[in-house]
């Protein structure tokens, strides 16, 4: 495994190896330099189809087989007005021969579609960094919009970069004359002659591009040729033109990887994916009740394309009723789940109390964002934590599993399952935005090795009254996980009522008994406290002074900084938690042996606040709520001044 | 004609009576309520059905009637107030071999839950929707509910209530219902019957009954109860029947030419001809919804009852199950493997 670089001030191309040679590969003398990784931002008006573009050179660069982490990065409005700052789109893909945790912290290269998109983003660029400018939208009007006085291409505000000015716009009209397009068709293509410069930049096979192309444009085959045409056009250019001299190499990450077929794969998708596979290996139909809300919706459109699998996806007429058809659903003897977002939350947290007292199996998938409110629609946040674990009416325990990546989505959605179906519970999956929207490579699991989850209906009497009768009791519970049973309708004599009233113990008949629910709120919470979940893991290779615990999807920058740090000879334990609720049994002791505990979250110190409620320790909480994820260098600095501390 | 969806629903084995319905609990409705007689009823009338009776859920919201379930030796679910649509919706749609049943009250349907109402009206989705309606909010001890009357006294009123009433039928026939009836409590072979139509209706089927709150709103529907009142009172409506009311059978509802709209006339030879033939299979819901307008919101004067509409639409549940179906026929079943692995792969070799 090799470690990250650490992007080194003011040089150009990170990890850039000087003494690669040049493999006369693409034309004769045009230079071919290797590199290990490298960080692309492809940025535009929301209209220029830049997410488009970075998913097909993601797509390409895992076909290749680097490793990759993205970054889609956009504005709530669908069309936010043309050229302005609020209106620029962008997708960060940071990809590399070996192991890579972040969508990493500043582009090498940054492709500029118009000057808002430059002056969005040319900040974090660092000096030395290549950008390419499509000057054909650099007109006077176009710069005032963003307050270019000047043309930041002649001022010489640039001077520090790589700058390649290139008339995107008229190359690619200049290419597609030949179909028969208006120009403001063949316009549109453009981004695809940028994605072709990129693509033979940095050598990406091109055959997946011109496949999904001519796939996406069927019904339109002369808007799909003009595309591929476009595209074509822009590696022609790459290899042409002489102001790209020099293409890069990155080679496959192959010994990063353990044997295996892989994919990419995004937070979402892989979240989907762990829902299919829970209902397969539960036996149980899949049933979605939902309601559409940014960044969870592609969860429901995903599920929705799979009804040859059993699935029901049901949308509702608001998040409440999306949650109310998944509890009627689980009654019913569905693996029940509702998808939604923090402001959905706050709706179904009435339904997500009855759920804890009818103690029935159900899923809350909660795809995190910016709050409070509406707040930032389309970016992350860790804010919701504390509304998870608390956000209800009365005693409500409910069991909280945090994914870390975007392929461990697939993982935590089978783990949350299995909570719910074993203990009869609510359980929220916590994911967010980035981890929603980000991909990386993902190793395919052999669906044999997926945990069992089954777990059997009540099909008879459960209990002998004292004159022998044999009856059903629905809240008498197993001793060992204190979950009750799961008795659907249509199972003759086990006929009961559950509803949201306290119930007496055992029976489940109503009970205002005072003793009845004292006992009834504390059980509750004892089988929440008393789920199963693995210890808590640390790495501490030499005994560190100083433990980072992280949650979520913190994983990939927190790793990098950590490793960054002891690089540099920093010794820092890394811990991270999936379960927040019941936390793992060893944290109070793992937390004890450290001098200082360092908690990053993207909140205001959420996890901080449980953990010193808990275990009465003094965590140094780290906080950023800018709707990004932490940048690795960032951590870093934090980690080292806890360590100078 | 449609195949009936009771059919999906498992018989039972032996005859039933009423006593098998009945569950251990002791009924804690105020004496006196209407809501006793509504059990009753239920009890009484689905053992014809002959379902098994593992197979019936009765889901409610909050309320007093939303006790019902609590009554019925069926499975059953109390929820939470308003949402019981939205979570009886859950379980018709994923279990096709139930007989589902909501138990909701004026408030929990029409107030807090209006939105899971009418959206599952429009979806027809397969429910019986019993609405007891009394016009008054009864379980948090008397407030104005969204069917009482326009300046009607209560504690939260004391200087009358401001705002306009539903009237639930309008309501539901707006909301592109397939089924919807009004009855009285008190009336139990009508409730019976109208029962009986609505469980063997496709679909969405509400039926609102006058529910008398003798605690907090008594005698509310007495002009549709007293013996003589009732007479000028209440239209019964029956399918295929002129429509026609009153001691003698004198009064009479008819089409205004000039609006189009339908308006109560005493039957004279000259105009018996134009007296409406009542038609609860009509295809268009103008004519119920006209009828569902005679009432008066404040006397009840000329308030119908029976069933005013049944129509055979599509129903959610079984379009759901059919595009399982066809997924299924068009893609193979779903095979986890293939999902999983996707379409663009790639191999790690050691």
């Amino acid at each position: 495994m090799t470690s990250q670089v650490s992007s080194e001030a003011g040089e150009a191309l990170v990890g850039e190896q000087r003494s690669a040679p040049a493999r006369a590969r693409q034309g004769a003398e045009k230079e071919v330099r290797r590199l290990d990784r490298v960080i692309i931002r492809f940025a535009g008006d929301s209209g220029d189809g830049m997410q488009l573009t970075g998913d097909r050179f993601t797509s390409e660069t895992a076909s290749f087989g680097n490793d990759l982490s993205t970054l889609p990065n956009f504005p709530a409005e669908i069309r936010a007005p043309a050229g302005t700052l609020p209106g620029v789109s962008s997708f960060q893909l940071h990809f590399a021969d070996h192991d890579i945790l972040t969508p990493g912290d500043a582009p090498n290269v940054l492709v500029a579609m118009n000057p808002a998109a430059l002056k969005a983003n040319i900040a974090d660029v660092p000096r030395g960094g290549e950008i390419i400018v499509n000057t054909d939208e650099f007109a006077k009007r176009a710069m005032a919009k963003v307050g270019y006085a000047a043309s930041p291409l002649e001022d010489g505000s640039l001077e520090g970069y790589r700058v390649h000015p290139v008339p995107l716009t008229t190359l690619t009209i200049e290419a597609l004359k030949e179909f028969g397009l208006s120009r403001k068709e063949a316009e549109r293509s453009k981004n695809m002659f940028a994605l072709g410069l990129l693509s033979w930049m940095y050598h990406r096979p091109t055959e997946s591009t011109e496949a999904f192309l001519r796939t996406k444009f069927a019904k339109k085959p002369q808007i799909a040729e003009a595309n591929v045409a476009a595209f074509r056009a822009g590696w022609n250019f790459g290899e042409t033109t002489e102001d790209f001299a020099v293409s890069y190499e990155v080679a496959p990450a192959t010994r990063a990887f353990p044997t295996g077929t892989y994919r990419n794969i995004s937070g979402n998708l892989a979240l989907s994916y762990g829902l299919i596979a829970a209902s397969r290996q539960a036996d149980l139909p899949l049933y979605l009740g939902s309601y559409p809300i940014t960044p969870a919706s592609d969860i429901l459109h995903e599920l929705s394309r799979h009804k040859n699998f059993g699935v029901r996806t049901f949308q509702a007429e608001d998040e409440i009723a999306g949650i109310g058809a998944a509890l009627g659903a689980a009654f019913g003897g569905s693996l029940a789940v509702t998808t939604t977002s923090g402001p959905g939350v706050a709706l179904k947290s009435e339904t997500i109390g009855l759920a804890v007292s009818l103690e029935l199996p159900l899923l809350i998938v909660d795809i995190q964002r910016g709050g409070p409110s509406t707040g930032l629609p389309t970016k992350t946040e860790q804010a919701d934590l504390l509304q998870a674990m608390y956000g209800r009416n009365g005693e409500a325990p409910v069991p909280v599993v945090a994914p870390r990546t975007p392929a461990d989505c697939f993982d935590a959605a089978l783990d949350a399952a299995r909570i719910a179906l074993t203990y009869r519970t609510p359980v929220f999956l916590l994911s967010d935005g980035y981890l929603a929207n980000g991909s990386e490579p993902w190793r395919i699991p052999e669906t044999a090795d997926l945990p069992d989850l089954r777990t059997a209906f009540a099909t008879g009497p459960n209990h002998a009254l004292a004159d022998g009768t044999e009856v059903f009791w629905p809240y008498k519970r197993d001793p060992e996980t204190l979950a009750r049973p799961w008795a659907v309708p249509g199972t003759p004599g086990l006929e009961h009522r559950i509803g949201g009233i306290e119930k007496q113990d055992g029976t489940g008949n109503i009970s205002y008994d005072p003793a009845n629910h004292d006992f009834m709120v504390r059980t509750r919470q004892a089988k929440v406290d008393g789920i199963a979940v693995p210890d808590l893991e640390v790495d501490d290779p030499d005994g560190a002074r100083v433990l980072v615990l992280g949650w979520g999807s913190t994983y990939g920058p927190v790793t990098a900084a950590v490793r960054r740090v002891r690089r540099e000879g920093g010794s820092v334990a890394q811990a991270h938690l999936r379960h927040l609720n019941p936390f793992p049994k060893n944290l109070g002791e793992v937390l004890g042996r450290y001098e200082r505990v360092v908690v990053p979250e993207m909140n205001l110190g959420q996890l901080a606040t449980l953990i010193r409620a808990r275990f009465l320790v003094d965590a140094q909480s780290y906080t950023q709520v800018n709707g990004m994820p932490f940048k690795a260098e960032q951590l870093a600095t934090v980690l080292k001044e806890a360590l100078d501390a | 004609m449609p195949e009936p969806l009771l059919n999906l629903v498992p018989r039972a084995e032996a005859v039933q009576t009423m006593k098998d319905f009945k569950s251990d609990q002791e009924v804690r409705w105020c004496p006196g309520c209407g809501d006793y007689a509504v059990l009753a009823a239920v009890q009484g009338f689905l053992p014809e059905l002959g379902l098994a009776k593992e197979n019936i859920v009765f889901v409610s919201g909050i309320g007093c009637s939303s006790r019902f379930p609590y009554y019925m030796n069926t499975y059953g679910m109390h929820s939470i107030h308003g949402r019981a649509p939205a979570i009886a919706t859950g379980l018709a749609t994923s279990r096709r071999d139930l007989s589902v049943w909501v138990v909701t009250g004026d408030g929990d349907a029409l107030s807090i839950g209006g939105n899971h109402l009418i959206h599952a009206l429009r979806r027809n989705v397969n429910l019986k929707i019993l609405l007891f309606n009394n016009r008054i909010y009864g379980l948090t001890k008397g407030q104005y509910s969204p069917t009482s009357e326009t300046g009607k006294i209560t504690k939260s009123t004391p200087m009358g209530s401001l705002d306009a009433p539903f009237n639930p039928v309008s309501l539901a026939i707006g909301a592109e219902a397939s089924f919807v009836a009004r009855t009285v409590d008190s009336d139990r072979k009508h409730l019976t019957e109208v029962l009986r139509q609505a469980a063997e209706h496709n679909g969405t089927a509400l039926v609102e009954i006058y529910q008398n709150c003798n605690i907090f709103n008594d005698g509310a529907f007495e002009a549709l109860k007293d013996k003589d009142r009732a007479k000028e009172a209440v239209i019964r409506l029956e399918h295929g029947q002129p429509i026609r009311f009153g001691a003698e059978g004198e009064k009479g509802v008819v089409r205004d030419p000039a609006t189009g709209d339908l308006e109560v006339v005493t039957v004279t030879p000259e105009n018996e001809g134009r007296v409406l033939v009542h038609d609860a299979h009509a295809a268009s819901p103008t004519t119920a919804f006209a009828l569902s307008r005679l009432a008066d919101p404040d006397t009840l004067h000329h308030t119908p009852i029976g069933v005013l509409r049944s129509v055979d639409r599509p129903v959610y549940d079984t379009l759901m199950s059919e595009q399982l179906d066809r997924a299924v026929d068009q893609q193979g079943k779903g095979d986890l493997g293939r999902l999983l692995a996707g379409n663009d792969t790639w191999t790690v070799v050691g």
